[in-house]
Order: C-alpha cells, then structure tokens, then sequence
C-alpha cells in the first residue's frame, strides 16, 4: 500500500470512528427533547456523555486536520467548495460545546431552556450536515479544471444529499438511544429502549431508501458493487438482527449492532469515493483523486511515523476513560450537571 | 468590499477573539494545577475550594476557547484554499499534529478532571489537572510551528508548485518559534495570573473571604512577576531575532523610514506620514534600538526605504512596507503592558511580604481594572506580529493577496463574518455575564438540590423500569 492511500484509510478511519463515537453523543443531545421529561432526565442523559464527549468530537478536529495536512487539494477543495454547509455545521458544533458547560450555570428556567434548545439544534445539524457532505461527495460536484469547486444550492442539496443527511440524524438518534439504554438506570433505561423500537422503523426505512436512491444518483456501485453490495446486505442482516435485540433488551449487543451499521454506513462513503478524494460531475478528467491531492512523500513519512507511535497512547488512554466511567448513571450519584 | 479584505476581517477578528480565551485557559490551568497540587501535599481543604472555585472560570472560559478554535482549522481551507493548496504540505503538519498530540490530551483529561473526582485516586486526579495544562501548552507549542512557519518559512523546498516538506526537524527547530513560543506562554501564564490577582484584590478590598483570596493572590502574584520577567526576556530575544529574519517588521515596528545612525536610538513616540514616508516630532532614547536590534550599544538598524528597494530587486514590484502606524503602534502598547505587569506584580509581592496589602486598598482597586491589561498586550501583540508580516502570508514566499479561495464570493464570506461575530458577540456577553456572577456568588460551594428524592411519580417509574 502507497503511504497516499494509507492516509486516505486513515482519515476514512477518523471519520468513521467520529461517527461511531460522537454518533451516540448527537443521538443523546436529540434525546434530551425526544425522550427527556423533566429537567433531572436531561441532566442524566448529558451526564452520561458528559466525560467524553468533547474528547469524541477531537475525532473530527482530527480528521480534517490530518486532511490538511496528508492532502491539501481536498482540505481546500472541499471547504472551500462547501462553504455554506461548514458555516452551519461550525454554528452548531460552537453552539452545542458551549451548551453542556453553560446549561446549568444560572437557575432559571429560561436559561436552561435556551441553552437545552442549543443543545438540541446542535445535535441535529452536525450528522445532518455530514450526510448531506458524504452524499454529494460521492454524486459529484461541479470542479472544475483547477480543482475549484463552485457548487450552487442544489448542487450541494437535492433528494438524494437530504436522503443521506436525514439517514446520519436518524442513524446517530438510533445509536444515542442504544447507548443510553446501556448508560442509564430506571425509566429512562426503558424509555430509551422502548423509543428505539419506535424509530426502528423510520430509521430504516431512511437507511434503504438511502441505499436505492445511491445506486439511481450515483456511480458508487457500478464502480465498487462487489464490495458495497455484500456491505449493504450486511448492514440489512445487522439491522433485521437489531429488532431482536432491542426486543430481547440485549443492551451491549443493541449499541454494538447500531454502532457498527454506523461504522459500515460512513465507511460505504470512503469505498465509493476511492480513489477519487473529491469526483467532478462536470468532467471525469476533473476528478480529483488520492494521488493528486496528496502531499509529498518525505511529509507523509513524518507523519505517519508520529500516528504510528502516538495513536495507541491515545487509544489506551480513551479506552481507560471509558473504563474509569463504566458505571451506569443513576439518580443515586451526584450529576455534575 | 472584496472577499479578500472581508476574509483578511474575518481572520483577524476570529483569531483575535479566540485569542482572548486561550490565554487564559492556559494561565488558568497552570495555577489550578499549582492550587491543587498544594492541597495534595498540604493537605489543608482551602486548597481544595481554591482548586474549585477558580476552575469555574477556567472551564467557561476552556469552552468558548475550543469551540472557537475549531472554526480556525476550517478557516484556512474555506477562505484561503491557494494558500491552503500551496503550504498545506508543511503547515498542516503542525495542525494535525495539534490534534493528535494536544487535543486528544487535553479533551479526554478535562473530562476525567471534571467528572473523575470521586473515581480516581487523588494523585491520579492531580495527574489529570497537569496533563490538561500540558495539553494547553502543547496544543500552543504547534499552532506557533505552524504561525513560525509563515514568519520565517524554514524546512521546505519549493516544488510540484508548491511548498514541500522537506526537513520536519527545522521546522521544529525554527528560530522564530523559539522565541515566540515562550513569549507567547509567558503572556499566557500571566494573563491567568492577573486574572487571579484582580478578582482576589477586588475581594480582599470588599473584606469578603480574606483569607482564602490572600492565599491565592499569593500564588497569583509570584507566577505574574516570574512570567513578567520572563516576557520581557523573550521579547528581547524576539527583537534580535526580528533584526536579521524579518527586518522590515522591526523597521516599521520602530517608524523608522531612512537608516538610524550607530549607534541607533529607540524612538518612543512620533508621529508617522506615510504618504511621505517620515517620522516627525520623535521622543528618541539614544542607544536603546541597538540594543534591542543587537543586545549591544551599537550598530544601526536599516530604514523602510532602503529594505523597500532591497526587496524590489529580490521579489519585483510592489510595495513591501506594512501598515507602519500600526506595526508602530501595536509593539509600544505590548510593550507597554509588558512592563507595567512587571512593576504591579512587584508591588504586589513587596506588599504581601510586608503585610501590607489588606491594608493598601488603592493597590487593591487599581488591580481590578488591571486584569484587562494583559488581554490588550495579547492582542497588540498579535496584531504587531501579523500585520508586520504584510503583504506576506508566508514570508517571501506567498502574498496574502495571493492566497485567498478564488471560488468564495464576497457575499459567503460577508455572511459568514456576521454570523460568526453575532455568535461570538453573544458568548463574549455570556461569559462576562457568568464570570461577574461566580465572582458575586463567591468561593462557597454551592448544592445543587437532589430533585430525585422529592418526586413519587419518578420512583413509581423506578419500580417499572427494574421488573
């Protein structure tokens, strides 16, 4: 393997453990209008991201960082290119980080709503945004000959990047309400169970229509069926499986099988787009791919010696995190919000 | 106006309101984890309510810092995508370096700082509390890589049209980093300090918990003179260096248009015209621009018109000078602030050690005001530093004229500077609005009710839930 195409899976991996990690902590901010019916249920639900929830989202700082870095084309193409989406989604990550830390600061009711509405609208938009990027990465967009993109509003949203946006909220709702089942005690244990039976249906419902509408809009699977194919079926064995689960209250089992469908939906992207980094729906020669965007060999080498050493001490030391805060939250311990 | 000047706004005013935050997380950090630390060795609770109430500051104020940051590594790529394009090889190493070796750290140990408390033992919690405020410093360490890089470009080669990577140990090694990178900490370490100073000074002159801020003001005082003097060394340092990597910046940090004589003299006002590039009315202390331009009592130092026609025959036409009045302006008030920090810490702690300052209420008020000093030095600092660098974005290399996203409409962009400064206006108000009420509130804990005991219907869902 080229160390270009090494750094394409790893940014993929940063991406994909983003929404495997902070999936769950957008699902819980949804829940805290969904499922919360008081004031002590927010505060329990956020209690139970609370330790690591700022840690998940540098999954993200990571991911675009590392993009930066490894291939500048698509760093500059892509956020250059979708301007307007990164603005929202900026607006609501700022919004939401603040929240958690602000939410319980003043005791007033309209304080703690408003920053609660913050929390929620910024747990909303993030996944909705990234499904629609995901989306549109892989249809294409109008890039031209200088790896410029300068894509109108439809270009960015039409049915299908929607689709795909509305699948990640739904997705990330599902995984928050697996976790919190498996993070909390008492009612919310089983509410929490009870709403992802509920939004079992929707959820997929949204997964497979995304998966239709991706083989009409897209190349993705005349390029890569033979991988996304038995991919795609395996997610709808795992989801079929889930019903089960959520019904014989297999909490561990639960949160893993809507993690890895997670896992499998963001990796899908990643599949379809190699080994193109950004895909040009104006011309196939204005591709941008891997080999093109990346950056010299002597700067990979670098860094690729530096995540090598560091990312198991920064997986040891998340793992010990996840450890250290193992306990399900219950109304007996003191909620530090 | 056009998207490069609207982006040249946005950089400026985001960069400089994310960095009224930050220096404060990092200075914070530090003396809790010096606060804390005395309380596991000595063992004595005010310590402990130190450690806490300070905190409360230091986590508002961590979380506008990081959320604000984020939107500075996306800033690069969304309005300066040629520039992103042309460095991203060698200066979004650093970047990603950042998150890797400072954000992973300093995210995961706050969590566990915060909500680890009664779950780990004291030492492994003090533990978390010192790796939160190496992070800060970390996470510092390689954004000035990244920002040395665009002053003093070192350890690349310029090939397939662009800036290449190709001696990763230079640009660790960068002389540039080496002295703005400690300024900048110092800077940091005593904007916490003053921080700490000013609001225990304002108690202390209310008689309120006298004890408890004297303690702090303590710690508070020794950290600002140690990190005054420190300033002051490093920003020496960063003059000598100015002198020989980027002189045009000393020069018009000094308005000086023609070459000083020798031994050259340190202007400290005049007025400026740069229409017809002179400095008149100067207040001039002979000697002392030698001595900052060579850490000796001679040699002169080269004016703007003759560096001007230096870089004419080396990169073409075009007008190399900064915004002088500026660059000129923005050092002396760093400077300035620099040095009154220096003198008040040094009051501060002749009064303590005499035991005088309970008693010394006109130092006492004076201090409250002074907590904004060092959040403008900061500011000026920055300011000096990177509007000195213009028309450079990467120092002889690329002009930020050059280098902003051909594909991004003055529109995006005016839209985005409103919403980001109508978003940061808003947590800039709400987090003066929650400091000035912890610091009405005061060092007592306070108990957040247990709403769970008081509400039947909850335990009758309890009893639900475990069938």
């Amino acid at each position: 393997m080229l160390l270009s195409e090494l750094w394409f899976l790893l940014i993929g991996v940063l991406f994909v453990g983003f929404m495997f990690l902070e999936g769950f902590d957008f699902g819980v901010g949804m829940s805290t209008r969904f499922l919360a019916k008081n004031d002590l249920d927010r505060r329990m639900l956020i209690q139970t991201i609370g330790p690591t929830w700022a840690a998940n989202e540098v999954w993200l700082v990571t991911a675009v960082g590392a993009m930066f870095a490894a291939f500048p084309h698509w760093y500059a193409t892509l956020l250059s290119g979708y301007y307007m989406p990164v603005i929202v989604l900026l607006l609501a990550l700022i919004a939401r980080g603040v929240s958690f830390e602000f939410r319980d600061r003043v005791e007033s009711e309209k304080w703690v709503k408003t920053w609660d509405w913050s929390i929620f609208i910024g747990s909303i938009f993030p996944p909705f945004i990234l499904g629609l990027t995901f989306a549109s990465l892989i249809k294409g967009l109008p890039i031209d000959a200088d790896m410029n993109m300068y894509a109108g509003f439809f270009d960015i949203v039409n049915t299908y990047t929607v689709v795909g946006g509305l699948t990640f909220v739904a997705l990330s709702y599902l995984h928050g309400l697996t976790f919190i089942s498996l993070k909390t005690d008492g009612s919310l244990r089983t509410r929490a169970r009870k709403e992802a039976q509920k939004w079992y249906a929707i959820t997929g419902g949204l997964v497979f229509w995304f998966v239709i509408l991706t083989v009409f809009y897209t190349e993705a699977f005349s390029a890569k069926g033979p991988i996304l194919i038995p991919l795609y079926i395996l997610v709808g064995i795992l989801y079929g499986a889930l019903m089960l689960l959520l019904r014989n209250k297999k909490e561990g089992f639960s949160f893993t099988v809507t993690g890895i469908i997670l896992i499998m939906i963001t990796a899908s992207f990643f599949i379809a787009l190699f080994p193109n980094v950004m895909i040009s729906s104006l011309d196939i020669a204005h591709n941008i791919t891997i080999y093109e965007a990346v950056s010299g060999d002597y700067s990979l080498r670098i860094m690729t010696i530096v995540a090598a050493t560091m990312i198991p001490v920064v997986l040891g030391y998340t793992f010990w995190t996840y450890y250290v805060f193992r306990k399900r939250v219950s109304k007996k311990e003191n909620l530090n919000y | 106006m056009d998207a490069l000047m609207l982006a040249r706004i946005q950089f400026a005013s985001t960069t400089l309101f994310h960095f009224i935050f930050v220096p404060l997380s990092i200075g914070l950090a530090l003396l809790i984890a010096i606060m804390q630390t005395m309380y596991v060795f000595k063992k004595d609770e005010i310590y402990l309510k130190m450690t806490k109430f300070w905190s409360i500051f230091f986590l508002i104020n961590f979380a506008i810092g990081v959320v604000t940051g984020i939107f500075q590594e996306f800033q690069f790529g969304m309005n300066w995508s040629t520039y992103s394009r042309f460095v991203g090889d060698i200066f979004g190493a650093p970047l990603a370096l950042e998150a890797l070796l400072a954000f992973f750290l300093e995210a995961t140990f706050i969590g566990l700082w915060i909500f680890g408390r009664d779950k780990l033992p004291e030492k492994v919690h003090l533990a978390c509390i010192w790796l939160v405020s190496i992070g800060t410093m970390l996470s510092a360490f390689w954004i000035m890589a990244a920002n040395s890089f665009m002053h003093n470009p070192v350890g690349f080669v310029l090939q397939n049209g662009r800036a290449e990577m190709n001696d990763f140990l230079a640009l660790l090694k960068n002389e540039k980093l080496w002295v703005a990178f400690p300024h900048t900490v110092l800077g940091s370490f005593a904007t916490g300090a003053f921080f700490v100073i000013g609001v225990s000074a304002w108690y202390i002159y209310k008689k309120r918990d006298v004890d408890f801020f004297k303690r702090s003001i303590n710690i508070a005082l020794v950290v600002g003179l140690l990190s005054g003097l420190g300033i002051a060394f490093t920003g020496h340092a960063q003059a000598t260096y100015l002198m020989h990597a980027q002189p045009m910046k000393m020069a018009a940090a000094e308005g000086l248009w023609e070459d000083s004589g020798d031994p050259a003299a340190w202007t400290l006002v005049t007025s400026i015209d740069v229409e017809n590039k002179t400095s008149s009315n100067r207040i001039d202390i002979p000697y002392l621009l030698s001595y900052l331009a060579y850490g000796k009592f001679s040699g002169k130092v080269e004016g703007m018109n003759t560096l001007q026609e230096k870089y004419v025959l080396k990169y073409g036409d075009g007008n190399y000078v900064p915004p002088v009045k500026t660059t000129f302006w923005s050092f002396r008030i760093m400077a300035g602030t620099g040095g009154v920090l220096i003198v008040l810490s040094a009051i501060g702690l002749f009064l303590s050690f005499r035991k005088k300052l309970e008693t010394s209420t006109k130092y006492l008020k004076f201090m409250v005001p002074v907590i904004f000093l060092p959040f403008i030095g900061n500011s000026f600092g920055w300011i000096m530093s990177e509007i000195g660098r213009q028309p450079w974005v990467v120092n002889g290399l690329m002009k930020t004229a050059d280098a902003v996203s051909p594909n991004v409409s003055a529109g995006k962009v005016l839209f985005s500077l409103i919403t980001f400064s109508t978003i940061y206006l808003i947590l800039g108000l709400v987090m003066v609005y929650l400091f000035v009420r912890v610091i009405k509130q005061g060092p007592h804990e306070k108990v957040k009710e247990d709403v769970s005991t008081s509400d039947p219907f909850e335990t009758g869902e309890m009893q639900n839930a475990t069938k």
